[in-house]
């Protein structure tokens, strides 16, 4: 029987028995999720870790350092793997077991050890399960801050998807608006729309707001700047899709648009548009 | 005719998606208590201008919706409230087209044209507090 010694002797002189334990642990069938990582990676990957940890508890206890030093590789090393786990797909629970599963290798060793010193025996288990848990805990806020960062960027592609500009025939271009407009998406509507008349030298822009829940001052402030602005670049803006129960809300908000085209509908406002620019949409052969 | 009121709930104004969430929850009751689309719209565009006023002047407070009955009619009652910097002169922030943030300055008229009842208390540095009905 070993007399009691420091942890970080007790955990480097068994570094491959625990590695060898751990390893089993997670790449056992149904736990390695072999969709998503290789068993080769995963090996390699809790290779790296424990030699990270192993260091870090050397420097934490032997070489006095600050405990925020000793312990930055790891944590960083920690977090990399958790970010990627998320953007790979791993769930949560997969993603915190990484660290939940060496506690059984690591506490089997602990137990084998000189069973007359129980004080040691007992700090040793509090120390490293609190450590392994701090570490869990990291994973999963790595994870979590990985997920946010995926799901701000999805809506940020989800604002330009929502808001297309299309372009109806020459000189005629469209954006449907759908949703709540808040200043965020009316800005990123404008912009791309005052973009898109320039680049198809449009002479009409037709804004269709049926898709539009709530039609505020502040919205209806948005459009008049929208439709302003069109007009220093050459284009009429035609506004489509306002319905009668907004018509009668706007009539009691006190907002007139008086001085721009509006349409009932945007089968009408592309009708007004083609004879502005000189086209007439007439009916023909159903080919049908 | 005293007031019965039937059930409340408080929100905070605190950002811009508080605001979005304030409309929706009005629409939600609006529609339950059997106003017809247009009233809905209505209310809620009122509510929109009002929260927007408490985020955005208020530097940010609560809404309370209440659904209250006077013996004959039921509706809903919303109070807008904030700590905020409050109104100096409240017939002028009343009338149309008067801003003091280059908006439109078309809320506060606005809203009360689109409610049956309208009150507002300011007190400059104390804050604001806006109540509107709507009966169906
Ligand atoms: N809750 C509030 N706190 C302080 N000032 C307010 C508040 N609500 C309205 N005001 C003042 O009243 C003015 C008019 O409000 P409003 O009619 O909604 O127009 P807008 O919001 O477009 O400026 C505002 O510009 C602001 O000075
Ligand atoms: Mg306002």
């Amino acid at each position: 029987m070993e007399k009691a010694k420091t942890l970080y002797a007790l955990l480097s002189g068994h570094q491959n028995e625990i590695l060898r334990q751990w390893q089993k642990e997670q790449l056992a069938p149904g736990v390695l999720r072999s969709d998503l990582i290789s068993p080769d990676e995963l090996k390699q990957q809790m290779e790296d870790f424990l030699r990270y940890l192993v260091e870090a508890v050397k420097k934490d206890e032997t070489e006095d350092m600050s405990s925020l030093e000793a312990w930055k590789e790891v944590r960083s090393f920690l977090t990399e793997i958790s970010k990627t786990q998320a953007k790979k797909g791993f769930l949560p629970s997969e993603t915190s077991m990484f660290i939940f599963s060496l506690k059984k290798p690591i506490f089997q060793l602990l137990q084998s050890y000189d069973t007359e010193d129980l004080e040691k025996f007992a700090s040793d288990l509090w120390k490293v399960n609190t450590l392994l848990d701090q570490l869990g805990l990291l994973t999963m806020e790595s994870y979590l801050k990985s997920k946010e960062e995926i799901i701000r960027r999805q809506q940020e592609e989800m604002l330009e998807l929502s808001t297309p500009v299309v372009k109806i025939w020459e000189q005629v271009v469209a954006v449907p608006l759908i949703g709540t407009l808040d200043s965020a998406r009316t800005q990123m509507v404008m912009e791309n729309l005052l973009q898109e008349i320039v680049r198809v030298s449009a002479t009409i822009a037709i804004i269709d707001i049926t898709g539009v829940p709530t039609v505020d001052t502040l919205v209806a402030q948005h459009l008049f700047k929208t439709v302003s602005a069109a007009r220093l670049m050459g284009a009429e803006c035609v506004i489509s899709g306002i319905r009668p129960q907004i018509a009668q809300t706007m009539v009691h908000l006190g907002v007139s648009f008086q001085d721009i085209t509006t349409k009932a509908t945007l089968a009408e406002a592309i009708k007004y548009a083609f004879s502005r620019v000189g086209y007439r949409i007439s009916k023909g052969e159903s080919t049908k | 005719m005293e007031l019965k009121v039937l059930k409340r709930s408080t929100f905070p104004i605190r950002s811009e998606e508080d605001i979005v969430k304030a409309r929706q929850i009005v629409r939600n009751w609006a529609n339950e208590v059997g106003f017809k689309l247009v009233d809905q719209t209505k209310l809620v565009t009122a509510t929109s201008e009002l929260a927007r006023n408490t985020f955005v002047h208020g530097g940010g407070g609560e809404m309370m919706l209440e659904q209250v009955e006077d013996g004959t009619r039921s509706g809903l009652r919303i109070t807008f409230q904030d700590h905020g910097p409050g109104i100096p002169d409240v017939t002028r922030a009343l009338q149309d087209g008067y801003s003091t943030a280059g908006g439109l300055g078309l809320g506060l008229g606005g809203a009360k044209r689109l409610v049956h009842e309208f009150s507002i208390q300011s007190e400059v540095g104390k804050g604001t507090v806006v109540i509107i009905v709507k009966w169906v």
